[in-house]
């Protein structure tokens, strides 16, 4: 039996999903995108452009939900596949458009640059505990205008795991479009085997922006998977009640649901977002309160209520070190999550209300992605019946240590940490040197990057993906990219 | 004068139809307007204002307090003459052009109204010459930009170069907020302050104010 966490019944699911609708219905959506309105209201939305607004009615929210894909697949860059979001399959992600990065060395929360990012690239595709990475932060040595753009190519000529990305700016589009063509060749080997998703935010409450709204357009017409982003603050910019937030998240995606399903039947979607409580105290939107995780769970049954898989961004803290505050956070959520079935989980390395990454951390919450996901395999009989022969040989032998049942299933059963993870005894520990967790992520990050396997990107995609991007830094004002050691070169 | 107390109390436990009720009866019995206003207005929020300081309330008992000050206000104001109206001064604040985003900005315009000042909100996606133009048709001496984007921030140092450009550098000061930006940000593009929250931003405010 998998183990498993529920919030809602399916009344208060139902109900929730009728309000989403009246307000979908009633009130409308903004939309700041005429292309996006004409597109609703040639489908017999109500729309008013002069004050940029749609009203969305049933029909189309049922037409969009009976299109909408239950499921679908990504992956990497060699075409091999690596998630199934279906179901209550599990997987994890770092947390993705980190403004800052967390100095290893200096426990500083600094800008990050081109060389950082090339370093995290190398580790996240050595942490087996995530299976894709995302664009986790903005290296601030590249322009804003090819700052979308730039994480991607570096994370696609580093990792060969599928991304977890998004455009700042609807230019950006095409040539982030571009380079996963440099991977996959054609629009159809893309469409066939989608490389990354974009994250596609709608603005609490209930609003699209020009950019957003056509980014989720643009990849829906492209074939390129979407998770919606909606990001409701409980009593600020949302209802207090966190029902009245669930019904706020409901009608942001589903609107967000509509508008793909109209650019594109059937393109791929993640029922997802990011909501937060408001700490009236600190003006902050805590990532790491319980009440967010539970909104997170919560409107991710909604999602697979209605028939999608689901998104969250949730097992990371808003702690600004790794420290006891990082772990329990992250943890909790990642617990969560895994229990509740998030089928894309968003956070790992993630920091400071999401605005900051962690090589150190990252290693530490793979560890915690590792437990959950031995969590939620459950506890599954292995010939445990009958018991008597073996406790016949444990009287026997005086242990089971190396008993035939005991070989067979001691790695199925019994997950191992990595190094990261002290369970030395204490005399062990410190003759060892008796390292801190700070201290035992740090050695960590540099062992996995030292030991780094170059990415098995064929050399033609690797130079189409130089070419394209440093045709794009030119446009944009650049004369070259910044320089790019490879770290597991020994650079 | 305990009538003067009792509205200061009542705005300090936010209670706006109170304050409103008492400074109706305040001015009925020949108070003089500039008493209520101190004595009982002002008095109360200056306390508001240290509690929320101490973070022994919070940023909604700041918003109650702001409504119920406006409540006294209301009435008060036809009676106080010219410069006894209080004004800390006018800020023009917006998303800039580019950011949908008024999270923040609305915030901040909240608590600048609560704290005395008169707020002139261009929304979000707002033109950089906007902003300049706007504060000086308003005489404003402060515009507050909001980005929480970081593709947006460059069109901050747009208003600060235009500010520079029109030699309005000593008249009019300029503020940045917002999550990706930051006081190193705000130093590179030449902002004169930054306020990583609403209420700090109310704070800096103030002190551009005082400075100019």
């Amino acid at each position: 039996m998998r183990p498993s966490i529920r919030f809602l019944d399916d009344d208060l699911i139902q109900r929730i999903v009728r309000e989403a609708r009246d307000i979908l219905r009633e009130l409308g959506v903004e939309i700041h995108n005429r292309a996006v309105l004409d597109l609703l209201g040639d489908h017999g939305a109500r729309i008013d452009t002069t004050r940029m607004r749609a009203w969305i009615g049933d029909d189309l929210v049922d037409r969009a939900l009976e299109s909408a894909p239950r499921s679908f697949k990504l992956y990497d860059v060699l075409g091999n596949e690596t998630h199934d979001f279906s179901g209550d399959r599990v997987y994890f992600t770092p947390g993705s458009a980190a403004i800052n990065i967390l100095d290893g060395e200096t426990g500083v929360i600094r800008k990050p640059t081109t060389q950082d990012y090339v370093r995290y690239a190398r580790l996240v595709g050595e942490l087996e505990n995530l299976a894709s990475q995302a664009t986790a932060f903005i290296p601030a040595d590249v322009p804003e205008t090819i700052s979308d753009s730039y994480r991607l190519f570096l994370s696609l000529l580093y990792c060969e795991k599928p991304v977890v990305t998004g455009a700042f700016t609807i230019e950006a589009f095409e040539i982030m479009r571009d380079l996963q063509l440099a991977v996959r060749g054609t629009r159809e080997a893309l469409e066939a085997r989608p490389l990354t998703v974009f994250s596609c935010c709608p603005t609490s409450p209930i609003k699209w922006s020009d950019v957003t709204s056509q980014n989720l357009v643009d990849c829906a017409r492209h074939g390129i998977p979407v998770e919606f982003i909606s990001m409701p603050l409980s009593g600020f910019m949302a209802p207090v009640t966190l029902t009245g937030t669930l019904i706020q998240h409901t009608a942001e995606t589903l609107s967000g649901v509509v508008i793909c399903q109209l650019a594109r039947p059937g393109a791929p979607m993640l029922y997802g977002g990011s909501p937060a409580v408001f700490d009236v105290r600190y003006e902050t939107t805590p990532m790491g309160a319980v009440e967010t995780m539970m909104v997170d769970c919560a409107y991710n049954e909604i999602g697979k209520f209605l028939g999608m898989p689901t998104q969250a961004y949730i097992s990371l803290s808003d702690a600004k070190q790794l420290d006891a505050q990082a772990g329990l956070e992250s943890s909790m959520g990642a617990t969560l999550a895994a229990l509740a079935g998030i089928n894309n989980v968003s956070g790992p390395g993630m920091l400071d209300f999401e605005s900051c990454q962690s090589l150190e951390k990252l290693v530490v919450d793979n560890e915690i992605c590792g437990m959950t996901c031995r969590l939620i395999d459950g506890i599954v009989p292995r010939e445990d019946f009958p018991a008597l022969p073996l406790f016949q040989e444990l009287l026997r032998d005086k242990h089971l240590l190396i008993a035939d049942h005991t070989r067979k299933y001691w790695k199925q059963e019994i997950r191992y940490p990595g190094p990261v993870i002290d369970r030395a005894n204490q005399a062990r520990w410190l003759e060892e040197g008796g390292l801190t967790l700070q201290q035992r992520a740090s050695r960590e990050v540099q062992r996995r990057i030292r030991a780094a396997r170059p990415s098995r990107l064929p050399e033609e995609s690797r130079r189409d993906l130089i070419r394209l991007m440093e045709a794009e830094a030119v446009r944009r004002g650049m004369d070259r990219l910044p320089d790019r050691e490879d770290p597991a070169q020994g650079g | 004068m305990d009538l003067l107390k009792d509205i200061a109390r009542s705005l300090e436990r936010g209670d706006d139809e109170q304050v409103a009720a008492l400074t109706r009866q305040a001015i009925e019995a020949s108070v003089a307007p500039q008493r209520i206003l101190n004595e009982g207005l002002i008095a109360g929020m200056n306390v508001v204002g240290e509690q929320f300081r101490l973070h022994e309330i919070f940023l909604p008992d700041v918003l109650l307090a702001a409504r119920a000050m406006n409540a006294g206000m209301a009435l008060l104001k036809p009676l106080l003459i010219g410069d006894a109206v209080p004004s800390l001064g006018t800020v023009v604040i917006g998303s800039v052009k580019g950011d949908m985003h008024d999270i923040g900005k609305n915030l901040v315009g909240t608590m600048l109204r609560g704290a005395g000042f008169e707020v002139i909100d261009l929304g979000n996606d707002v033109d950089p010459i906007e902003f300049v133009d706007v504060a000086v048709a308003k005489k404003a001496r402060v515009i507050g930009l909001s980005a929480l984007i970081t593709t947006t921030m460059p069109v901050m140092r747009d208003v600060v170069d235009i500010v520079n450009e029109r030699g309005l550098k000593e008249q009019i000061k300029v503020i940045v907020g917002g999550a990706p930006v930051s006081r190193n940000f705000a130093e590179q593009i030449g902002a004169d302050d930054y306020g990583y929250d609403a209420a700090n931003a109310v704070d800096r405010v103030k002190a551009l104010m005082a400075s100019a």
